[in-house]
């Protein structure tokens, strides 16, 4: 037992030795570190942007969402039956949860502010409001708007759906953006990664002859590049990330109530960021990997 | 330990070595001589797996080389030490370093007292932190040897091991090899110097394997 733990001891550690079976690289190590960089930084942008491309749709989406108005306006002999009919039809509007007619009182309560107490109101031809609810996925407001022509002439439906939905789609549009943008930085990472490594395979290629003929396997040889490539590349992304973090962190944010509209990331978007280092790192070890094992198996 | 049937090689499809037939058995030691460009480094090649026969079989260690695959090569290879002509050193080791690689790349522990035994048998215990490009050639040569012994190989193939010494370290390298061959190592030795022959044959049985006209024949006692 005592022979084996001296032996255990003695074991060479392959971790510390297999950083210098190649030999050190001056400046791609730097290239590759500074792109690394570059890259993470990128991300955590795109990463930003994707975000608050999310917030934006959502709370444009909110602030509209699930409410729609019908407005009747008919002479005041009229009216009341015109907003009876409207009601039926809302009734029997597939999507349409509650529809309320706003009391004429509350509308003039609601004018009172602009047009003082004592105008006389109920001579004026106020239009009637009818307040709709609808659940989540909407309705058909084209079919609504077409029912309402008929059966109430002078109703007309607001859906809010002509301010909602530009925003939402450039914000939805934005988010895309972003999307396609990370998946490019992903992409151009592990193809520099793999330029690198390859340049490093074919300027050491030597060493890995020297180190096959004594015994070492392909695993091993391609287990030096990787690491350092795998390090390098973490190290660069870490110091980049770490940049855009600050960066995006001192960016202003601009909240008005409903909509809120900053770059950035807010509460646990945070962790997000702090992935880019570690996903650039898996994609540098993969891209390394790949690229030494059909290497050394085209050496064959 | 090393058994070729029918073996040929060439480069290029210029023949150089053909139809060698031979088996080299546990223990033995041999001596491969030849004129400069007879073809002793291919041969040698041919044993450890670089180079693959071009028509028959090679085999070590009861396995046909053809079949291995790269990893199985390496495996080989941790139980052959090979000393090359051009040494094949890592220029950016210390020559300490060099030689405990063998052992790293097996996973196999390395003592640092044993490493330094080693340097010091072959009067290299001064220059263990030089690199490799600061080495004469014949501390180069003797550095390539204690590389090769370093994993206690079964079998040693040594590409004129003695090409850059002296006389007398040629005669202290031969020893060693002998007394490694006495520990039941399997020796073969690619050389042109006769002298170095007649002296390992008055301390060791050893063979002699000449290539001449392309073919591999084995030498009479007359040498
Ligand atoms: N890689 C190669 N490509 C083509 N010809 C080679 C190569 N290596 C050696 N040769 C030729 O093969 C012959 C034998 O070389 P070698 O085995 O090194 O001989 P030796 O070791 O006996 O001096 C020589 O004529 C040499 O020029
Ligand atoms: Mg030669």
């Amino acid at each position: 037992m005592k022979q084996f733990l001296v032996q255990l001891a003695q074991r060479p550690v392959l971790s510390l030795w297999i950083d210098r079976i190649v030999p050190p690289a001056g400046q791609s190590a730097q290239l590759t570190l500074m792109t690394a960089a570059a890259m993470a930084f990128l991300a955590v942008f795109a990463l930003a942007l994707a975000f608050s491309a999310n917030r934006l749709a959502d709370s444009w989406s909110a602030a509209f969402l699930d409410t729609a108005t019908v407005r009747v306006s008919a002479a005041p002999e009229q009216a009341e039956t015109q907003v009876k009919r409207v009601l039926e039809v809302l009734a029997t509007t597939p999507g349409v949860t509650q529809a309320r007619a706003i009391p004429a009182e509350e509308t003039q309560a609601l004018l009172a502010p602009w047009f003082g107490p004592d105008l006389p109101v109920a001579s004026l031809p106020i239009p009637r409001l009818i307040e709709v609810s609808t659940t989540r996925d909407g309705f058909d407001a084209e079919g609504l708007a077409l029912r309402l022509q008929a059966e109430a002439p002078g109703a007309k439906l607001d859906d809010h759906l002509r301010w909602r939905r530009p925003l939402v789609e450039t914000a939805i549009g934005l988010r895309r953006l972003a999307i396609v943008s990370l998946a490019l930085i992903g992409g151009a990472t592990a193809a520099m990664v793999t330029l690198a490594a390859q340049a490093a395979l074919a300027a050491n290629g030597q060493v890995i002859r020297v180190l096959h003929l004594i015994g070492a396997r392909d695993v091993t040889i391609a287990r030096a590049f990787v690491r350092r490539f795998t390090l390098r590349t973490l190290a660069g992304a870490l110091a980049g990330t770490a940049l855009a973090a600050l960066a995006v962190a001192f960016l202003p944010v601009v909240a008005d109530g409903e909509v809120l509209a900053h770059l950035g990331f807010s509460g646990r978007e945070w962790l997000w960021p702090l992935c880019v280092p570690a996903v650039a790192a898996v994609t540098a070890l993969l891209a390394t990997r790949a690229a030494a094992l059909s290497r050394l198996k085209s050496e064959a | 330990m090393i058994e070729l049937r029918d073996a040929s090689y060439g480069y290029a499809g210029r023949m150089l070595l053909s139809g060698m037939t031979l088996t080299l058995p546990p223990g033995s030691f041999h001596f491969l001589t030849g004129p400069s460009g007879a073809g002793k480094t291919t041969f040698l090649k041919l044993c450890y797996g670089e180079l693959r026969p071009v028509s028959g079989h090679l085999s070590a260690f009861g396995e046909d080389l053809a079949r291995l695959s790269r990893d199985g090569l390496a495996r080989m290879r941790r139980r052959i030490g090979i000393v090359h002509q051009d040494c094949e050193f890592l220029d950016h080791l210390p020559l300490s370093e060099n030689l405990a690689l063998p052992l790293v790349v097996a996973g196999r522990p390395v003592v640092d007292d044993e490493l330094r035994e080693l340097l010091a048998w072959v009067g290299l215990r001064s220059r263990a932190d030089a690199m490799p490009p600061e080495l004469s050639g014949g501390e180069r040569q003797r550095g390539a040897l204690a590389r090769a012994i370093v994993t206690s190989p079964e079998i040693i193939l040594a590409d004129e091991p003695t090409g850059n010494l002296d006389w007398e370290m040629s005669q202290r390298l031969l020893s060693l090899l002998i007394e490694l061959n006495r520990m039941g190592k399997t020796i073969l030795i690619a050389t042109h110097d006769l002298n170095l022959i007649r002296t390992a044959k008055a301390q060791v049985a050893a063979r002699v394997l000449r290539i001449k006209d392309r073919q591999l024949q084995l030498a009479g006692a007359d040498l």
